[in-house]
């Protein structure tokens, strides 16, 4: 699993996943890998298929259309991987709480490891969250260790 | 030859949005497409009927994210169309401001997007860094970089601080070189000549028939732009022109586009300067029983509102066409007959937003009778009379 993560943590490739968002945490994900962000640099690059993929952006309160196609995609992503839970909508449904059409946040779908909050949150806030996440991972490694 | 189908989606890199394309190819050559939609239903119509009409304005923002401008727009007139009131001066001004700002970002987000399904990634990332200092304005003006939470029925939620204005002009200004460049890069360039000329060709009779609206109509050739055919906000009070293209392909939709983000500088120049003094909001008491419409240019077309009100203070039925709408089925006059490797651009061409569309809609067959809920009681209640009726005997 050690050698896995550290690989994984190197140069995690995302793919971004719309699970029925308003597209503003959609376009947010985008302005990260644009000139002024440039997450690039960082060796995080989109991915196009969800096989090629180390960590899964979701935004967007999980639909009822979408929901089984979410677990299936979760499914085909390799393992080990990392989610990563955007926006006010996936975390809690936000202004969608009472919507027929949103039954549940997306943690209750698919197992989400960061929540970056906000509607939607910034570029930053972004970036920040992804910073964490590293974080996190490698601070569990450690302790592994031990 | 035979016929082959290929699924895109609903997942995939090509758009942000979950949607479902079929397209049947033979060889190369497109036949036939269809379009799912339905990955993005939030319900916010019924969602909008149970918050009272200050809070929808926030929901109805949250429709698209690129047009989170546009619904709240036509939303809020909708609501004074109800009373019927008009809105303060200053409110005006305001308004048309933040509308136009948005168009900019809009336009300078497709652009990118087309740039980079078209492999020229260099556009994409140009005018995605353009678009960056469009939301710094926005965000100087309204406080946030999408979501702008400006609108209320009745006038604005937030003033323009006087400190503020001439940093936004300076930086209005500082855009028109980079996209002077960007224009001419785009428009000069041989290779993208080829792959936009002539390719989906929009024609004008088809752009009748299907009553295509905005960018997609004016671009095979139609005057129609609500911002000139019945003047709101302070559009009527600044000068600007509406741009025709006449051959309704692709290049001539992005040139259309981007040259409407130069109408759309000039307007919010003017607009800075003349703002007029005075209040931004108009109080509205008590919104009375009626039916408003609203509707206002979006960046996709005209995006149209309607909303019902029986006295308290919820809207009982709002409901809400969306420009990508009327704009979606004209796949079907643009794509068919082109290669393949053009239907993305050409999918791509309408700035599809399929976010706004996911609406529910109705539709009715001849000769064939559609049960609503109350239909659907009656026939129950008829049934249960009927067994009651032969238990007797």
């Amino acid at each position: 699993m050690g050698v896995k993560l550290n690989a994984l943590l190197k140069s995690p490739w995302v793919f971004h996943l719309s699970t029925g968002s308003c597209n503003n945490c959609d376009i947010e994900i985008l302005d990260c890998l644009t000139p002024r962000f440039d997450i690039e640099r960082f060796g995080m690059v989109l991915a196009g298929s969800i096989k090629h993929a180390d960590v899964l952006l979701v935004t967007g309160s999980a639909n009822r259309q979408s929901m089984e196609r979410v677990k299936r995609i979760y499914e085909q992503m390799p393992k080990p991987c990392l989610v990563v839970a955007i926006g006010e909508c996936s975390l809690s449904r936000g202004l969608f709480i009472h919507s027929y059409n949103c039954p549940v946040p997306i943690d209750k779908v698919i197992p989400v490891d960061v929540y970056i909050p906000g509607c939607p949150p910034k570029p930053e806030a972004i970036i920040a969250g992804v910073v964490k996440l590293i974080e996190k991972v490698k601070a569990s490694q450690k302790e592994a260790k031990k | 030859m035979a016929r082959t189908i290929v699924p895109i989606g609903p997942y995939h890199p090509l758009q942000e949005e979950p949607e479902f394309f079929t397209l049947t190819v033979e060889g190369e050559k497109v036949v036939g497409i269809d379009v799912r939609v339905g990955y993005n239903h939030r319900g916010i119509e019924k969602l909008s009927e149970r918050k009272n009409f200050d809070q929808s304005t926030f929901v109805i923002e949250r429709i698209c994210g690129i047009c989170s401008t546009s619904h709240p727009y036509a939303y809020t007139r909708a609501v004074e169309d109800v009373i019927p009131m008009e809105v303060p001066p200053r409110a005006k001004y305001i308004r048309t401001v933040i509308a136009e700002g948005e168009r900019i970002h809009s336009h300078l987000l497709w652009l990118g997007l087309a740039g980079h399904f078209l492999g020229y990634n260099t556009v994409y990332m140009w005018a995605w860094k353009l678009r960056e200092e469009i939301l710094d304005v926005m965000e100087i003006l309204s406080g946030n970089r999408n979501n702008y939470a400006m609108f209320t029925p009745g006038g604005v939620r937030r003033d323009f601080k006087p400190d503020d204005i001439p940093v936004v002009l300076k930086k209005v200004d500082s855009i028109v070189p980079t996209l002077t460049m960007l224009k001419k890069a785009v428009i000069d360039d041989p290779v993208l000549h080829a792959r936009t000329k002539g390719i989906g060709v929009f024609s004008k009779e088809d752009a009748i028939n299907f009553s295509a609206l905005g960018p997609t109509s004016r671009a095979s050739g139609i005057r129609k732009d609500v911002r000139k055919d019945s003047p709101y906000g302070a559009y009527d009070q600044v000068e600007w022109d509406m741009i025709v293209t006449e051959n309704g392909d692709v290049f001539d939709k992005v040139v259309l586009r981007i040259l409407e983000m130069f109408e759309s500088i000039k307007i919010i120049k003017q607009c800075l300067d003349k703002l007029p003094a005075g209040e931004i909001n108009a109080n509205i008491e008590s919104i009375p029983p009626g039916e408003g419409i609203g509707h206002i240019e979006a960046p996709r077309g005209e995006c149209f509102h309607y909303v019902r009100s029986d006295g308290t203070n919820r809207p009982v039925r709002h409901k809400v066409r969306a420009p990508t709408f009327m704009n979606l089925p004209t796949y079907k006059a643009t794509i068919v007959g082109q290669t393949i490797s053009d239907a993305t651009i050409i999918l791509a061409a309408i700035d599809p937003c399929y976010c706004c569309t996911e609406r529910v809609s109705v539709r009715t067959v001849k000769g064939k009778k559609l049960y609503s809920g109350e239909d659907l009681i009656k026939l129950s209640q008829a049934k249960t009379e009927k067994i009651r009726e032969q238990l007797r005997k």
